[in-house]
């Protein structure tokens, strides 16, 4: 059993890939340690990256891979002469080398080569060499005048077996060569030299012979550091790391320092009237700061850098004073545009809409803005609590900060800085909340809007969206969907089925497509919303066939509807009356297949009466009584409920294919007539067995 | 002690790579969006030149970032440090991190980063993969390996660095707006310069000239004369790769000031940028192949 250490040092690593180089390292030097049969039951291995290192770190790996039978069938022994002297050719002995054996096909020619296996050390070179040359980097480059690809220029490979250095080395093309080593190197600044890895004996020996040069390698302990060091700040100054935010961009943050100390700044108190949105994103999506919060959950005048260096007093104070020059830049950059925007109201910008286009062949953003205004009106009636001119009034502002200068810098901010001028200006806050929020769900995870006119704000903005593409044949096709209109579609289902709200959606497209004088709505819409309907059912975990037997009804308009019965299907089937007819469903539907397939013709669900004995009676009697469609569909799945008994003692106490004619048509049709109740439900051949 | 002056750190950085063996080149005589539109740049990645290695400054154009000399921190005209070297060296990281010490910003004494950047420049069909330079948290250089200009791969791959001097050296004197800069370190009293005595009026002419006053019928004509000039010499039997290059970037120009203008809708400026990316890669073309036939003879 040996260790095994790969390490790679190169120039840096986009922090956004550190993760998924370690684990893909991990794994394919794995994989292929145990391809060549030395990877043990003992055996484990890490991945760890940091900026400019990526190794691996494996042990129980065998020194040599185990003796190999390579057995090769030949012809049979009574085979022409040609076949055996070209089996003997291919099998590279001489033939009083092969064996004669029997198999239960009769007696044949064997080739058995035994193979020593080659030690691993002899291996490790190819490994290495095929894992770098395929590995997914989501974007790699090359350099100076080699041909090999890798994310960022490579300097050293460091190979370390069984203690030792492996001999070897990489062609990079072009006339370059990494001969592979056993050097790494540190910190660049704090310690520029060379580390020697030889000797080392475990993965943590290794993490801290270059924690001693101050690189710390592995991400998680990085991450640590970080948090470690921002949380005593945090608490210095009687605040706390917002964590669950930092979640999302801490990797960013490890990803840039080897040597992580965290310092703590302050915002100026003047910046600190702009909206803490705007203060987010400036510091922490684009700086890459930590924001923190007071005790009452306020976000906090102080954040913390973290640079890439070790404490130093004097320095320290350089870098925090370079920093928060930069912060003061930027955010005095956003108080300017804050303050100029302002000047005039959020109204007199919807005018400036004109000049920007929403799509060609859509007009421009303003008339836009002035469909969003009447749709949202119209849509205002079918939500609870939505008053009716301030949705139109929400509809007709929520585009005007489009145009601002805020918006043009911080594009992520669209709607919510619109809402905080429409406060400013004293419009209502239902219309600021709403052109605020309009814009969601901006994805599967993002919440759906809270009020009542954000909500008709949001759908009214989905919908003209949907209405106007697809009126310009501007269809998601495949995986393109440059428009975003499957997540305009969800949008629309989640919003609806959210609020559970009964809205006739074919008229409201339908207003839609006048808004745009479209002749008429596009008749793929409703279908593609209902297929999206699908989808999101599916990802709520519900069965896919009974999705698709409970929305295959293609002309409903009515998505909480639609979701509801799929939901109601659902538990009909899991209950014993459904899974029971279910079975039933099938012995009809197969002998109605088989049987028409021999007829050559469908069977029409027609009966005699008279024909019927008593078994053929009840189960008639039990079909009479299934309501017609106009009953709500819980009620027709209760009542399909009550045919199951009748079905199965029809087929247990009957043969269908009497010798009388008349019977046997008279039966065919009475299961014709099961077949037709059934699929005015649902379409249950959908479902599987 | 390094002088730190804005004309000082120009001459710092020509010295600098200099001595590692740059041609030291001037600015390029037309008006152009940043420093690798020259032509030293664009065309010199490109070719059989089995070493390339240059550096200038470029004096940048960006008609919509003009702010009347309002904003402390945005100019519409502004000064590029360019360096290009073909193949990038191996010790391209140390070679910079070298040129920031010669401009008195030693890389020990403060936080310097390279952080992810890819770089692109639709108009030019280039990329490359590379990072934007931090120093304590402000981007002081754009560092990118060159994979592709004008849609034709480079081999060898040249390393390009781009210093924004303005933003460099007001971090180098510590100074909060770019019009207060130290251009020559002479005292106002004995007549010396701030930034702002050389440029302040520029700016704002020339942001009254990009948002109001260019003519934009006369700037429209502009363009499609020199896309249509540019396509002629790129026709010729013996086409003129560097004759047409130059109607490309006065195209690219005269698109970046009807841009200003806003004149140009969304899905149009697509349009303009796909015609100017065809130009570049025209010339591109022609350019290799002319220099191919000047080497062989």
């Amino acid at each position: 059993m040996a260790d095994l250490l790969i390490e790679l040092v190169g120039e840096e690593i986009p922090a956004r890939m550190q993760t998924m180089a370690a684990q893909h390292f991990a794994s394919a030097v794995q994989t292929a340690l145990n391809d060549l049969g030395v990877w043990t039951n003992e055996a484990s291995i890490d991945g760890l990256c940091g900026p400019r290192h990526l190794a691996v770190y494996a042990r129980g790996i065998s020194v040599s891979q185990p003796d190999r039978v390579i057995e090769k069938r030949g012809p049979r022994v009574d085979a022409p002469e040609a076949a055996i002297a070209g089996f003997v050719a291919s099998a590279g002995m001489p033939r009083e080398a092969l064996s004669e054996e029997d198999t239960p096909k009769g007696r044949f020619f064997f080739a058995r080569n035994h193979v020593t296996g080659a030690d691993t050390k002899s291996l490790l070179g190819d490994v290495v060499t095929s894992i770098l040359t395929e590995f997914p980097w989501p974007k790699s480059q090359r350099w100076g005048r080699s041909s090999f690809r890798w994310v960022r220029p490579l300097h050293r490979i460091n190979i370390l077996f069984d203690g030792n250095p492996l001999a070897g080395s990489f062609d990079l093309g072009g006339g370059d060569v990494l001969t592979f080593g056993a050097t790494s190197c540190g910190h660049y600044f704090e310690s520029p030299g060379d580390i020697p890895l030889k000797a080392i004996a475990s993965v943590d020996e290794f993490k801290q012979r270059l924690a001693l040069a101050h690189v710390i390698i592995d991400q998680s302990d990085r991450r640590a550091a970080i948090i470690d060091g921002a949380k005593s700040l945090a608490k210095s100054v009687d605040c706390s790391v917002n964590e669950a935010q930092l979640g999302s961009y801490i990797q960013d943050i490890a990803g840039l320092v080897e040597s992580p100390t965290a310092l703590l700044g302050q915002i100026e108190d003047r910046f600190m009237k702009l909206p803490p949105e705007l203060l987010q994103a400036t510091i922490a999506t684009h700086q890459k700061y930590i924001t923190l919060q007071d005790q009452s959950g306020n976000f906090s005048p102080y954040f913390i850098v973290v640079s890439n260096r070790q404490s130093d007093p004097k320095r320290d104070q350089v870098i925090m004073a370079g920093n928060q020059r930069v912060l003061r830049a930027r955010l005095a950059d956003a108080e300017f545009f804050w303050q100029q925007d302002q000047k005039q109201r959020l109204e007199s910008y919807v005018a400036e809409l004109q000049a920007v286009t929403f799509y060609e062949g859509l007009g421009d953003l303003h008339a836009k803005a002035l469909r969003l205004e009447k749709l949202a009106t119209v849509l205002a009636p079918y939500i609870a609590g939505c008053d009716a001119q301030h949705a139109g009034r929400a509809g007709l502002l929520a585009k005007a900060d489009l145009v601002t200068g805020m918006v043009g810098e911080f594009p992520e901010l669209q709607g919510i800085i619109g809402g905080y001028y429409a406060g400013h200006d004293g419009e209502a806050d239902s219309v600021a909340s709403a052109i605020a929020t309009h814009y969601r769900p901006q994805g599967p995870t993002d919440d759906v809007p809270e009020t009542p006119t954000a909500k008709a704000v949001a759908l009214a903005d989905k919908i003209d969206t949907l209405v106007g593409f697809f009126g310009i044949g501007a269809k998601p096709t495949g995986s393109k969907d440059p428009f975003a209109l499957r997540r305009a579609a969800l949008g629309v289902i989640r919003i609806i089925l959210d609020a559970e709200l009964s809205l006739p959606l074919a008229t409201l497209l339908q207003k839609a497509a006048e808004n745009y004088q479209f002749d008429a709505v596009d008749e793929d819409i409703l279908p593609f919303i209902r297929d999206r309907l699908r989808v999101y059912l599916r990802d709520q975990n519900m069965r896919h066939d009974v999705v698709a037997a409970a929305l295959a009804d293609s002309s409903g308009d009515d998505l909480c509807r639609m979701a509801d019965e799929a939901r109601s299907l659902a538990g009909f089937l899991a209950d014993g009356d459904g899974a029971g007819l279910m079975a039933g469903w099938r012995r009809v539907s197969s002998m109605l297949s088989a049987e028409e397939k021999k007829a050559k013709k469908a069977f029409s669900a027609t009966t005699d009466p008279s024909l019927f004995n008593d078994i053929e009676q009840r189960l008639h009697k039990a079909l009479v009584a299934v309501p017609d469609s106009n009953v709500d569909f819980a009620s027709q799945l209760t009542a399909l409920g009550q045919l199951r008994l009748p079905i199965d003692a029809f087929f247990d106490g009957i043969v269908v294919n009497d010798d009388d004619a008349a019977i046997r048509l008279n039966r065919l049709g009475l299961l014709a007539v099961i077949r037709e109740k059934m699929l005015m439900v649902a379409d249950f051949s959908k479902i599987e067995g | 002690m390094t002088r730190t002056y804005f004309q000082s750190i120009i001459l710092n950085l020509q010295n600098y790579w200099a001595q590692q063996g740059a041609v030291i080149l001037q600015p390029y005589d037309m008006e152009v969006g940043a420093g690798t539109f020259h032509p030293a740049t664009t065309l010199r990645a490109l070719g059989p030149d089995a070493v390339w290695r240059a550096a200038y400054v470029q004096p940048s154009r960006r008609p919509a970032d003009g702010r009347y000399g309002d904003n402390p921190n945005r100019l519409q005209h502004y000064y590029q440090f360019q360096v290009i070297f073909k193949p990038s060296p191996a010790d391209s990281q140390a070679l910079y991190l070298g040129s920031l010490k010669a401009i008195g910003l030693d890389p020990d004494a403060h936080d310097i980063r390279f952080v992810e950047d890819d770089w692109e420049s639709p108009t030019l069909g280039a990329w490359g993969l590379g990072w934007e330079v931090w120093c304590d948290g402000m981007e002081v250089s754009q560092f990118t390996y060159f994979q592709q200009v004008g849609g034709i791969e480079c081999q060898p791959v040249p390393l390009e660095l781009t210093y924004g001097l303005e933003r460099l050296a007001m971090f180098i004197q510590g100074v909060d707006n770019v019009y207060d800069l130290d251009w020559d370190g002479v005292p106002a009293s004995e007549g010396g310069k701030v930034y702002g005595d050389i440029f302040k009026r520029a700016e704002v002419e020339f942001s009254g000239w990009n948002f109001e006053h260019a003519d934009t019928d006369m700037l429209l004509q502009h363009f499609r004369d020199a896309e249509a000039e540019c396509g002629r010499l790129l026709n010729l039997d013996k086409p003129l790769a560097l004759p047409a290059y130059d109607q490309c970037m006065k195209a690219s120009h005269y698109f970046n000031v009807l841009d200003a203008r806003g004149v140009i809708s969304v899905t149009e400026r697509a349009a303009y940028i796909g015609r100017v990316r065809a130009l570049a890669r025209g010339c591109c073309e022609a350019w290799i192949g002319a220099d191919e036939a000047v080497s062989h003879g």
